[in-house]
């Protein structure tokens, strides 16, 4: 019997028990809709980790101070100012694999427009931070050099500050805001970045040079920093080593014994964000590994129904083979009924799949990704699910002793 | 020319557990082409297992069975159902159609195996449902058919492969004796166009259309003998049916 003719009777066999081979075929329709869905949902959970770690900054560490201990109580990230602008100059100078650093102070305060006003994350910090943060402004300029040594009142608003108080789409460049009753003129405004991986809009706040924020903003304290400081590595490899020639400079500096307890703490985001890539990467295998199970489970199904189907269909196979057919006419036809129900329940679980995990990424916001070889391989696995589950009940078939199968009742 | 059938001290023994069963307790027959025979005997005579032996269904346990001067005896389940498919057609008492498929795919069944094209197969299988009476129900599925119609439907998927032998078993023990004597008729026509018929049956009145009955007792021959057929009525079939 040539290969068309065994599909036509496979085909024809599948109809006359309609509901029964959908249901048989909608347990790979769900193994592979859930395969490629998973997949989908864990890469694209992946990308949008990766997204916000590249607006975060790359190569960055971030130093912070205090996280001393008295007593056993353990303070908390800037319970004591402990950098000193010396200890940022010698970062700056005496560490190899540092290519920028930049203080951060900040303070929470509002920003007067001529008659809108905002509260927002106020910064001082100098041009290397937004280097760091890989950030531009969308217009105007950021403050230079100069605008640092001389402590000019000038200001970098974030997207959403300018749209809070100027409107969107508004020209803020050129204009004038009041920040602790204190008048700054807008220079430039910063390229929307979106939110950062905790979730933090990193749009809604306004930078100032650190000397200004020193002078005008922040009162006392000149030999220490109060904030943090920002440094960028001069590739992703030297983060980590940044981090050690850091803590050993300014465990130097600040004259702590073999023994002591760093009084600064240094977070290392280039590793955080490969850390995060890990755990989502897991997350993916894992949720890979649930559907493959359910794929699995379909083709149990398919094999129990075939075996049903066999013994059902004993007299059937018994006259087809008194008039001529041989064990492998009985063999083929029942292992390409088992795979036509797993291939067309694997067409139609792609379809659900695609359109589920494009439903997904809608809602969630998250980017599309729909792998070609995963869909390659969920095709091709739940054929393989067709034939390896759909062998055994076709070889029972067809080693049926004929005159047995006759009789059958 | 060699005798169409020719099987030589047949034995055929069942194991069931540990009890072994001996069916055929070396049986020698000859039949010739053209032949019209009945094999007779009580249930557990041997007769049914004869006719799987003779209907290349079942290998028997020693002796040698030559089937148009070929030796099948000791050929694989494949080679065995080529030569089902080629040389044989069946008819069973219980009709065995397949349900849900009308009568025409039903006839073109052994050509579908014979790897027939579909246009050939077409006109074959209608062939042998006009032969039969029926070319006007070939789109009937069994279940909107009489038995009567069934047993013609299934002695026209027995035709279709042009078999020199067609082994009957106890065809006419589902159908009443009008419908029977129909059947009869037909078997009894196909004899006069050269096709061997074999049938097996316990009813003496229906032995009595063949020409040549062998009675079966304990899984030998009993006799065998030659006699003149009873004829079947003329009457025409294709008003009845």
């Amino acid at each position: 019997m040539n290969p068309l003719e065994t599909l036509r009777v496979a085909w024809r066999a599948l109809g006359r028990n309609k509901l029964r081979s959908f249901l048989t075929a909608l347990g790979i329709v769900i193994g592979v809709g859930a395969v490629i869905a998973m997949v989908a949902i864990g890469d694209g959970a992946k990308a949008r980790v990766e997204q916000s770690f590249a607006a975060m900054g790359s190569n960055m560490l971030i130093v912070m101070p205090g996280s001393t201990s008295s007593g056993g109580v353990q303070g908390g990230f800037g319970s004591m100012p402990t950098l000193t602008w010396d200890d940022l100059r010698a970062i700056q100078t005496e560490v190899p694999s540092v290519r920028y650093a930049a203080p951060a102070l900040r303070t929470t305060t509002s920003v007067v427009a001529e008659d809108q006003n905002w509260t927002t994350s106020v910064n001082g910090t100098s041009p290397a931070y937004f280097a760091i943060r890989s950030w531009s402004a969308a217009r105007g300029a950021i403050f230079n050099a100069s605008d640092v040594d001389s402590g000019t009142k000038v200001v970098v608003l974030g997207q959403t500050v300018a749209d809070k108080l100027f409107g969107p789409g508004a020209e803020a460049v050129g204009t004038t805001v009041r920040i602790k009753g204190v008048p700054f003129e807008v220079v430039g405004v910063l390229a929307a970045k979106g939110q950062s991986p905790m979730g933090q809009d990193y749009d809604d706040a306004v930078f100032v040079p650190y000397t200004t924020f020193q002078s005008k903003l922040q009162g006392g304290l000149k030999n220490v920093i109060a904030g943090v400081l920002f440094i960028g590595a001069t590739d992703a490899d030297a983060t980590s080593v940044a981090e050690r020639q850091i803590t050993a400079l300014l465990r130097d500096r600040h004259h702590l014994a073999s023994g002591a307890d760093d009084d600064f703490s240094i977070r290392n985001l280039t590793e955080m964000a490969s850390a995060t890539q890990e755990g989502t990467k897991t997350l993916t295998t894992l949720l890979a590994a649930i559907a493959a199970v359910s794929l699995l489970v379909g083709g149990i199904g398919i094999m129990n129904i075939m075996l049903v189907s066999v013994t059902e269909r004993t007299r059937e196979i018994g006259v087809r083979m008194a008039v001529g057919a041989r064990p492998r006419d009985i063999l083929l036809q029942f292992l390409v009924e088992a795979l036509a129900l797993s291939v067309a329940g694997g067409a139609i679980g792609v379809a659900l799949g695609v359109s589920g995990a494009a439903w997904l990424a809608r809602t969630m916001g998250w980017p599309m990704l729909v792998r070609p070889d995963v869909i390659a391989i969920a095709v091709v696995f739940s054929g393989l699910v067709g034939v390896g589950f759909g062998l055994y009940p076709a070889q029972k078939a067809s080693r049926l002793d004929p005159i047995q199968a006759l009789r059958f009742e | 020319m060699p005798a169409l059938i020719e099987i030589d001290r047949v034995v055929k023994t069942y194991t069931m557990g540990d009890v072994s069963v001996e069916a055929l307790r070396g049986v020698s027959l000859a039949i010739d082409d053209g032949e019209f025979v009945a094999i007779m005997g009580a249930s557990g005579s041997g007769k049914s297992t004869l006719m799987n032996v003779l209907g290349c269904l079942d290998r028997p346990t020693s002796g040698s069975y030559q089937l148009g001067g070929e030796e099948v005896s000791r050929l694989s389940a494949e080679r065995l159902a080529s030569t089902r498919n080629r040389v044989i057609g069946f008819v069973f008492q219980s009709f065995n159609l397949l349900a849900r498929t009308s009568a025409l795919e039903n006839v073109e069944l052994p050509l579908l195996y014979a790897g027939v094209h579909a246009r050939e197969r077409h006109a074959r299988a209608m062939e042998a449902l006009r032969r039969v009476g029926l070319g006007d129900r070939a789109d009937h599925h069994p279940n909107q058919m009489s038995g009567g119609q069934q047993q013609r439907v299934a002695i026209a998927r027995a035709l279709v492969n042009a078999p020199r032998l067609l082994l009957a078993d106890e065809p006419t023990g589902n159908l009443d004796s009008r419908t029977s004597e129909d059947v009869m008729r037909i078997f009894q026509e196909l004899g006069r166009t050269g096709i061997t018929v074999v049938l097996v049956t316990h009813e003496p009145d229906i032995a009595e259309y063949a020409a040549r009955v062998i009675t079966m007792r304990d899984g030998l021959i009993l006799s065998d003998e030659r006699r003149t057929p009873r004829a079947a009525r003329a009457a025409g079939l294709e008003a009845r049916s």
